[in-house]
């Protein structure tokens, strides 16, 4: 990014209207990626000098308490039904969860789910990280999830979305596809960095079940069915281009018995519209830098001429 | 700029917790549990029937719940008095309409001030769950080792002396603890605790200083979190908590007892406009078969 300046530069502005068509697999409409955030808190994490971890003194019971319930309970509750309607997980991995409780991260590589990395601890920012420290961080998260399960990370969403102006250059730099961390758009776009190829893949804030829960305050029945409406307008103008919708998750929220039953509903109504590709975040990458990309760029490039 | 070098050091990044409070497990791999009578659903009922003195404390925190104005906040003092006089004999009300028993968590000083209630409590059958001496009773870590012992000691103290009987559990105010929390609790006696909502089943916590049972009372499904926090009606929460009981009740075919904690507050769930939700929703819950209210002693027993 541009350091310091008004418009940080991410990418190039590209109105919704006429772009190139994007085509998903077999003529679908909207891919459907659904993102659990396999997450681990530390219970006494050390502190970053610009962001506090707990609001309360060590041990914030209720808030580490809660969070912890995601990968005694809620993670296997989510798991089944997302897998008996058919939608595979792309993880966003505190890849020290690898250590902590590898039965988790087991289970959802045995389910066939895809893992990014969101950093090494939810508790462990970014904010303040000289090069060294976030190359660091990147290298830990290729070699932990390597190790623990023979996959390559493709993507990255910050810890905790903490962010440094170089974290986009550098993940780049060692190979990855996409960043979950810009949400300037409902289609795959391709970002601005010094070296290699990365596009954005469209994740959420606002469906994000923390979002539909705690800054919206919305019932279970609610959450399902603002989803519910996401899914049908994005299936709906994906007639004209192929639209992503993401449904990221937290197992400790979506995972909670007044909530499962409405969310089961969803994947339901997903699964039987027919018109979503049901996939995972790499894949949806991969397809659109097969297709996509250099199109895009070549018609941002000529809007550019356009313009001038 | 740089952070030190230590931010990127990880000394507990191992197999299992980062604590030695309890270790991990994974509630769909254990041993069914079975409740009395077979229930496949136990309910469990907690009402928190608490005493705000006028004279708020902020040491360690001040409590949810507390006084809010500059001094005298007649109106959170009265409102609070309110779900004790009234609403609390409304939940009384209730539960005895469908013959369920429950579980109050109390502050101690309502047994001196307020020893009627204790009376009726007691002779409808309810369990009392020891909940500190009043609301300025919080505890975390900071407050002095000797402090916390003395809250826990003497809560257990003045509710043995109005009941003859000493609580086997207790919930901390805000389930807020230190790091000593569970270890004074053992050591005072207490069999089990209220605080980590970190499962939905009873487990043991493992201390050097002996066995405590931790029973999860979900926050998420408190009148608390959904009425106060999250600003939903009572129809709403109704509907929240039978979606749970019907979630639960399936898993239970297939896993052994499942339990649905209900923590209700008597000045929020308590109002005229609410109880009816409430009523509606106890109501329907004992008409459920493999359904059983049963207290958090219970449950803790079951283990």
């Amino acid at each position: 990014m541009r350091e310091g300046e008004k418009d940080p530069g991410l990418y190039d502005f590209l109105p919704y209207r006429g772009r190139p068509k994007i085509e998903w697999p077999d003529g679908k409409k909207v891919a459907v990626w659904v993102s659990p955030n396999l997450e681990f808190y530390e219970i006494d994490p050390a502190a970053n000098p610009y962001r506090k971890s707990w609001t309360k003194p060590h041990p914030d019971v209720v808030g580490y308490g809660h969070r912890d319930y995601a990968n005694r309970v809620g993670h296997w509750r989510m798991a089944d039904v997302m897998s008996k309607h058919g939608f595979p997980g792309s993880v966003s991995l505190s890849v020290a969860l690898c250590q902590h409780v590898p039965e988790v991260v087991a289970d959802a590589n045995a389910r066939g789910w895809e893992f990014f990395s969101h950093g090494i601890y939810n508790t462990r920012y970014s904010y303040g990280m000289d090069e060294a420290q976030e190359r660091a961080i990147i290298e830990d998260s290729i070699r932990t999830v390597r190790d623990a399960t023979g996959q390559t990370i493709k993507g990255w969403l910050a810890p905790a979305l903490t962010h440094t102006t170089r974290t986009l250059d550098l993940i780049a730099e060692y190979g990855l596809s996409y960043t979950c961390d810009l949400y300037h758009d409902d289609q795959p776009t391709p970002i601005h960095v010094a070296n290699g190829k990365l596009i954005s893949m469209p994740y959420s804030l606002e469906v994000n079940d923390h979002y539909g829960f705690f800054v919206y305050n919305m019932s279970p029945r609610d959450y399902a069915d603002t989803l519910i409406r996401q899914y049908e307008r994005l299936a709906a103008e994906g007639d004209e281009s192929g639209t992503v919708m993401c449904i990221p998750l937290h197992s400790y929220l979506i995972g909670q018995p007044h909530r499962i039953g409405p969310f089961e509903e969803v994947l339901r109504h997903i699964a039987q519209d027919g018109r979503a590709w049901i996939t995972r975040s790499g894949d949806i990458a991969d397809h659109f830098i097969g297709q996509g990309y250099d199109r895009l760029l070549a018609d941002t490039a000529h809007q550019r001429e356009d313009a001038r | 700029m740089s952070l030190d070098p230590a931010y990127l050091t990880y000394p507990r990044r191992a197999q299992g917790m980062d604590h030695d409070l309890y270790p991990w497990s994974n509630l769909f791999d254990r041993a069914p549990i079975t409740w009395p009578g077979d229930a496949k659903l136990a309910v469990s009922v907690v009402i928190s029937l608490e005493w705000f003195p006028i004279t708020p404390s902020d040491k360690p925190f001040r409590a949810p719940g507390h006084m809010q104005t500059a001094y005298p906040d007649y109106r959170h003092y009265t409102s609070r008095e309110y779900g004790t006089r009234i609403g609390f004999y409304r939940m009384l009300d209730a539960l005895a309409a469908v013959g369920a028993k429950a579980s109050v968590a109390v502050n101690s000083v309502i047994a001196e001030r307020y020893p009627a209630l204790v009376r009726d409590i007691v002779a409808a059958g309810h369990e009392i769950v020891a909940h500190a001496t009043d609301m300025n009773a919080t505890i975390a870590t900071g407050l002095a080792e000797e402090e916390e012992r003395a809250i826990i000691r003497t809560s257990l103290n003045m509710m043995e002396k109005a009941t003859g009987q000493r609580p086997a559990g207790w919930l901390s105010i805000a389930r807020s603890q230190s790091w000593n929390t569970p270890r004074l609790l053992a050591e005072e006696g207490v069999g089990y605790m209220l605080d980590w909502v970190n499962d939905e089943l009873p487990y043991a916590m493992t201390m050097p200083a002996g066995g405590i049972v931790n029973v999860p009372l979900n926050h998420e499904l408190s009148d608390r979190q959904i009425i106060t926090t999250q600003q939903h009606s009572a129809d709403s929460y109704r509907i929240q908590i039978e979606d749970a009981a019907d979630w639960l009740m399936t898993e239970a075919q297939s896993h052994g007892g499942r339990m649905l904690p209900l923590h209700i507050t008597p000045y929020i769930m308590g109002l005229p406009y609410r109880i009816g939700a409430l009523e509606t929703l106890l109501k329907g819950l004992a008409g459920r078969e493999g359904l059983a209210f049963l207290s958090t002693g219970e449950i803790a027993a079951s283990l």
